[in-house]
């Protein structure tokens, strides 16, 4: 009777080092994971580090750079352009930012309301967004036409305006151009996240405070925005982000014209670097963009931080 | 506090129409509960009493001020939501102070007013909490208190208790009469549940797709209801209904079944006509008619027994504890004093 138990059930069979390491947990872990950070690497991790590399060498197109330490930043801190052009992203970045916020906060509003045909309106919003940045460029270069423009035509025939206005080709003037183009283009990204925070809003708080004795302006300073609050810290951390690195509307509408009055850190690190071939100088303009946006994310990281009401807790 | 007029009001949405004229008195001080089925406009009502939603056609009068055009904040009312619509930024504090702070109260006042509040509901502990840091029970006590700190003519309830656990809306339940007791503003109050309109209310008025079935005290329209629908309405278990004529002063079911009346009325006669019992008017009796034993559910305090009666089967509840099986017959007779007749093609009660 033993014996036929025994040899009826199969002797276990002797696993081989390979097959026992296969299935450790851990080593399994990295296994799986190796894909991913093999495209993190490849795509992210080498490209910056090469960024940062070539930022402390005096790398040209076409020869090979030596490591020359913190000399090209030496040389941009003296540099005017290059502090010009940080004064301009960073003007570029808060105006821009804050109109299309307000902007972009106010058309959510409206599109929370009940409008006839509301589906179609909110997918006309979204076009802006949608469209090709260099296309809807392009259509903002002819705008802005110093001849064929539409804008000042509209603002001759209405008798506002004699001459021709220079719209890319005045120094301020065409900084408030670039801007209006960049906040056409960022406010659907703006009122499309808002409008999905407001939807998030119960009605019955709403009509809490009707009952309470809101007007409709303390509704809004009381409930719509301090509820809103959590997700304007993301969507302006975003649209931050975004707009402090832009390069395409600007190589598009100035190249960073009329007299570098619209060259921005990102457009200025390509100048530098392709045109003017100047990899190394171009490449540290573009690390000196970090600490900013180090920053920015900062304040996304204390912004998005659950306001204490937003925390659970059960008794 | 007020008294709440409502005369012949009507309510569209669109081209539908959603309450078909409702005419309610709501006396001073009076425990007012609206119940009906999902659908019925209950909700509606109250909230074109709170002016939340425009009056398509009749009057609301609160204190005898039409209020029909009257935009919220000046009909002096206060509301409590189902969700209970707390802020949810706002501490207990906050949330209970904010309707004086908006009129501008001064701090002293709004103090002295919401520890007040705190102090009847209980929340004195929590004021500094946030809503999300309360427990369903606690929540329902701010928006009342929110309501109280007010000191509105009229409250308005909106099924405040139907997002607690059984257990917790009993002892809500209990809360808020005795608040009501003790503060005696006026109160109106919409739910879906019987069982809270019958425990909690001075006057009843169910509704049924946009008009009022019946209006009257709890009991009222538990001994003598109007009509099919507010007869199985009100009453848990509800009413069995059975089918049948009236003959020679005696029910007699579709299966030839007679079953005895307490004095038919004379115009019953030979009429198709609905028999309404309730399933605890039914008594164990030798004599009784014979049933088969369906179901038996036991609840410790009664018996409640499901049996077939010719092909119909009925709901009965027995004080007693009775020890038979599925399948086995019993004697019943119904108490022919609580019977019910109604009128087959109307619904309508057939009074003695």
């Amino acid at each position: 009777m033993a014996t036929t138990a025994a040899l009826s059930r199969p002797a276990p069979r002797e696993t081989t080092l390979a097959e026992r390491i296969l299935q450790d947990r851990n080593v399994l872990g990295i296994l799986f994971m190796l894909p991913a950070a093999a495209f993190l690497f490849l795509f992210l991790t080498y490209p910056l580090g090469l960024g940062v590399y070539l930022g402390f060498t005096d790398t040209r197109i076409g020869r090979a750079g030596v490591w020359v330490g913190f000399e090209n930043y030496e040389s941009l801190w003296g540099d005017s352009v290059f502090w010009l052009s940080v004064f301009n992203t960073f003007l570029y970045t808060f105006v821009a930012s804050i109109l299309k916020f307000m902007l972009g906060l106010w058309l959510a509003l409206l599109l929370n309301e009940h409008l006839p045909f509301k589906a179609l309106i909110r997918a006309i919003v979204l076009l802006p967004w949608v469209v090709p940045t260099v296309l809807s460029a392009i259509a903002f270069w002819w705008i802005f036409d110093a001849q064929f423009s539409i804008v000042t035509w509209s603002l001759q025939k209405l008798g506002l305006v004699q001459g021709s206005i220079n719209w890319l080709g005045d120094p301020q003037i065409a900084r408030a151009s670039v801007i209006a183009a960049n906040v056409w283009r960022g406010i659907p990204f703006v009122a499309i996240t808002l409008l999905a925070g407001l939807q998030t809003i119960p009605p019955s708080l709403h009509e809490a405070a009707t009952l309470d004795g809101a007007t409709s302006w303390q509704r809004f300073w009381h409930i719509t925005l301090p509820m809103l609050s959590p997700i304007i810290a993301v969507v302006m951390t975003f649209s931050v982000l975004f707009t402090f690195t832009d390069f395409q509307l600007i190589y598009v509408l100035t190249r960073g014209g009329p007299l570098n009055a619209t060259h921005l850190m990102a457009t200025l690190s390509f100048q530098r670097a392709i045109p003017g071939g100047q990899l190394g100088e171009g490449a540290a303009i573009a690390v000196a963009m970090v600490p900013f946006l180090l920053g920015a994310i900062m304040f996304s990281y204390f912004g998005l931080q659950r306001r204490r009401w937003q925390q659970g807790g059960q008794d | 506090m007020a008294a709440v007029e409502i005369r012949d009001v009507r309510k569209s949405f669109g081209a539908t129409p959603i309450i078909h004229g409702v005419s309610i008195d709501i006396r001073d001080g009076e425990f007012v509960i609206l119940v009906g089925p999902s659908g019925c406009g209950k909700s509606t009502l109250l909230r074109m009493i709170a002016g939340l939603e425009n009056v398509t056609g009749g009057e609301i009068r609160i204190a005898d001020r039409v209020v029909n055009n009257m935009p919220p904040k000046e009909r002096d009312i206060a509301m409590v939501f189902q969700n209970y619509a707390l802020y949810p930024h706002m501490t207990v504090a906050d949330n209970m102070a904010f309707s004086m702070k908006l009129r501008g109260a001064p701090q002293a006042e709004i103090e002295t007013r919401v520890s007040k509040a705190a102090g009847i509901l209980g929340l004195t502990q929590l004021l500094d909490r946030f809503p999300r840091q309360l427990s369903g029970g606690q929540r329902q006590r701010v928006a009342m208190g929110r309501a109280i700190v007010r000191d509105p003519q009229v409250f308005l309830f909106d099924e405040p208790l139907s997002n607690l656990d059984a257990k917790l809306r009993v002892a809500m339940r209990t809360e808020i009469k005795e608040l009501h007791q003790r503060l005696k503003t006026t109160t109106v109050y919409v739910t879906h549940d019987q069982i809270e309109a019958m425990t909690m209310a001075d006057k009843i008025v169910v509704m049924h797709d946009g008009i009022v079935e019946q209006m009257g005290s709890p009991l009222d329209l538990y001994d003598r209801p109007d009509n099919v629908f507010v007869a199985g309405f009100i009453g848990s278990p509800s009413m069995n209904f059975i089918t049948g004529r009236v003959e020679n002063g005696a029910f007699v079911t579709g299966d030839g079944i007679r079953l005895p009346l307490g004095g038919a009325p004379a115009a019953a006669e030979g009429r198709p006509v609905i028999y309404g019992l309730r399933p605890e008017h039914v008594s164990l009796d030798d004599n009784g008619v014979p049933v088969e034993v369906v179901v038996i559910e036991p609840t410790g305090s009664e018996t409640q027994v499901v049996v077939k009666l010719g092909a119909q089967e009925l709901v009965t509840v027995f004080r007693e504890r009775i020890g038979v099986q599925p399948g086995a017959q019993i004697r019943i007779s119904p108490n022919p004093a609580l019977v019910h007749l109604f009128d087959e093609a109307t619904g309508k009660r057939l009074v003695a």
